[in-house]
């Protein structure tokens, strides 16, 4: 049973330092990520899961000094010391990240279309004919309407939840081993929702690709995933099987959350 | 009868073609009103026009035709001054906490810009209705020298709400006030809507994707679909007994905090859709709505409006 992991994460510390004062918000977690698994992390506002993704992905928010301490293993190689141009290999087309603000993440000056054939050009060595061909697709994968007009639009021009599909467009387009989705579909309605999390299954399927899925919907975590991390100040409290932490959690507070969770009392079914 | 808060009618917006291709017509036809104290809940497809529609009413974006009034006042001619006096009464909640607060800006400027610019309160007494919203939205009023990146999402959520209540509003239009926050605070950002709204008598405009969240806040419920509201009612109504089939396809889809139930409802086989033809006239359900014309209003119950072609014999196409 034991294929070695796709991402092995060892101690991870992330600390912010501003002036003198330094702050350690993710503080010593480990956790595997076998080849075509996925794995769900949830926890409270604050309790350190971008900055935990943002750290395997060695991309920091801006302007902001973040140290990481431990280890990070992709396929056995070491990616904390890795030199930047190979870890920009890395990034993109063997991990991909969907960053939860979708806007500071776009280019506002470039078209979509323009910034997506720019991945596929760069990582997939795709032709320009090719790239546009593949970037309407994935736009229509994605769910947006007249994708080869709406190719020319301006990231203002599309709506917030438009944009967030832009993203996840962007990182499937070079087809990674892992995909980071940091709140993937807080800004859809439930049924472009469950059009993006059928499209992350099948590439799951198709491709074997690995996801780790952060999110605190747990309407979604339920579907998506085989287990669930629930992180609480920088650590990870509790680890199981999504069934086990949905139906027995052993930590109070992975039930204080699950308590939280507004549910929408049953409707007859017709 | 309570007098009218704000009226919307037939209200349009097109964005206008560039480079030769087609006009998005984001809005269309949007009509209904709103009574003092009451919420609305605007859910619907992304991209269907709800933050358009939002934006349109607050006249912070163009409308192409309709009106829009607001305490009785024709507010779509305005401009200048008039709109600025009017704009008082109406405020905006924005979904992303991160980006919408200045990151340079202490908590108390940015509490007293909007009272400096609608001379709201003499100046001596900006320090005390810092104050004031501070404590109205459950948050320590010491706290009011520090910056917005030192509060976590909902307490960043909190100031935000703070800011669109600083000059006494009597509509704020909520655009996923909660969907970036978790669910625990989530629900403090809903009490603490619920308890303003019982104090000051507010209206919302709520705009969200979450149904569960949008049932416990919104008295009635407008459904968007392609830029039109399909079916307008009470939201008890609506919830029980959904009569437009995208709103029916809408409440199936809810995500449910059961792996396997959710696991089972993500194997079924998808409804096709295909995106790459033009499709910004067709329904979901095939119907050419710029040949076959829109669908008219049928009036499913009291206080319960549903626009489809396919109503009501559509009711049993979806299962
Ligand atoms: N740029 C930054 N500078 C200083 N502290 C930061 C910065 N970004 C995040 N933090 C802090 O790091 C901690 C973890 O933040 P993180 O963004 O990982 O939380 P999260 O679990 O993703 O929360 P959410 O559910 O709200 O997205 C928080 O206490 C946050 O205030
Ligand atoms: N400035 C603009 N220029 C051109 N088209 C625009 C502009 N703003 C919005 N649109 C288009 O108008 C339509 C409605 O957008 P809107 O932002 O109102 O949708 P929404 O219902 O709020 O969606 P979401 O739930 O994803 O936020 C979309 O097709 C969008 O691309
Ligand atoms: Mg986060
Ligand atoms: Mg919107």
């Amino acid at each position: 049973m034991t294929a070695p992991p796709l991402l092995q994460v060892r101690d991870l510390t992330a600390t912010f330092t501003r002036g003198s004062s330094a702050t350690r918000v993710v503080q010593g977690i480990s956790f595997d990520i076998a080849p075509g698994e996925a794995v769900g992390f949830v926890g409270e506002s604050g309790c350190g899961k971008s900055v935990t993704a943002r750290a395997i992905m060695r991309l920091a928010p801006e302007g902001t000094p973040l140290t990481v301490g431990g280890s990070i293993r992709y396929r056995g190689q070491e990616l904390t010391d890795l030199p930047e141009p190979a870890m920009r290999d890395i990034r993109g087309r063997r991990i991909a990240m969907v960053f939860q603000d979708p806007m500071s993440s776009l280019n506002p000056v470039m078209t979509i279309g323009a910034q997506i054939d720019d991945m596929l050009r760069r990582h997939g060595g795709l032709s320009r004919q090719a790239a546009r061909r593949r970037t309407i697709e994935l736009l229509g994968l994605v769910g947006i309407r007249d994708p080869a007009l709406r190719a020319d639009d301006h990231p203002h021009q599309f709506s917030g939840g438009m944009r967030q599909r832009v993203l996840i467009a962007i990182a499937v387009s070079c087809q990674p081993d892992l995909l980071i989705a940091d709140e993937p579909t807080t800004a859809l309605d439930v049924t472009v929702q469950a059009q993006i999390l059928r499209l992350l299954l099948r590439l799951r399927r198709e491709l074997g690709m690995a996801l780790m899925l952060i999110t605190h919907d747990f309407g979604v975590i339920a579907g998506m995933v085989e287990r669930v991390h629930v992180m609480r100040e920088g650590n990870i409290v509790e680890t199981g099987a999504t069934d086990t932490i949905f139906t027995a959690p052993t930590h109070p507070y992975t039930s204080a959350l699950l308590a939280a969770v507004p549910r929408l009392s049953e409707r007859g079914t017709a | 009868m309570k007098p009218q808060l704000l009226q919307v009618r037939d209200l349009c917006v097109t964005f206008p073609s560039r480079l030769g291709r087609p006009p998005v017509h984001a809005v269309m036809d949007v009509s209904f009103d709103m009574l003092p104290g009451e919420t609305l809940g605007l859910v619907g497809e992304s991209g269907s026009g709800k933050t358009t529609t939002g934006r349109a009413i607050l006249q912070l974006q163009p409308s192409s035709a309709g009106t829009v009034s607001l305490l009785g006042h024709s507010i779509t001619a305005l401009g200048g001054g008039a709109l600025r006096a009017m704009r008082r009464h109406m405020q905006l909640v924005q979904q992303n906490p991160y980006s919408s607060l200045h990151p340079r800006m202490t908590v108390a400027r940015i509490l007293a810009e909007p009272l400096t610019v609608h001379r709201s309160v003499p100046r001596t007494q900006i320090p005390e209705r810092v104050a004031e919203l501070m404590n109205l939205v459950g948050m320590d009023p010491a706290e009011v020298s520090r910056y917005p990146h030192e509060f976590s999402g909902g307490q960043r959520q909190r100031i935000v709400i703070a800011r669109a209540l600083a000059v006494n509003p009597n509509l704020v239009i909520c655009d996923e006030p909660v969907s970036a926050l978790d669910v625990r605070t989530q629900a403090q950002i809903v009490d603490l809507l619920h308890s303003l709204q019982a104090k000051l008598g507010l209206s919302y405009l709520f705009i969200a994707h979450d149904l569960a969240v949008v049932r416990a806040v919104a008295h009635r419920v407008a459904v968007m679909y392609g830029g039109r509201i399909v079916e307008l009612g009470a939201a008890a109504q609506i919830y029980r007994n959904p009569a437009h089939p995208y709103t029916r396809a809408l409440l199936d889809a809810v995500p449910q905090p059961d792996p396997a139930r959710q696991r089972a409802k993500l194997a079924e086989a998808a409804p096709e859709t295909n995106f790459s033809v033009p499709s910004s006239a067709t329904c979901a359900f095939g119907t050419d709505h710029a040949a076959t014309g829109t669908a008219q209003w049928h009036e499913v119950a009291p206080d319960h409006f549903v626009s489809c072609h396919f109503w009501p014999h559509g009711s049993g196409c979806q299962r």
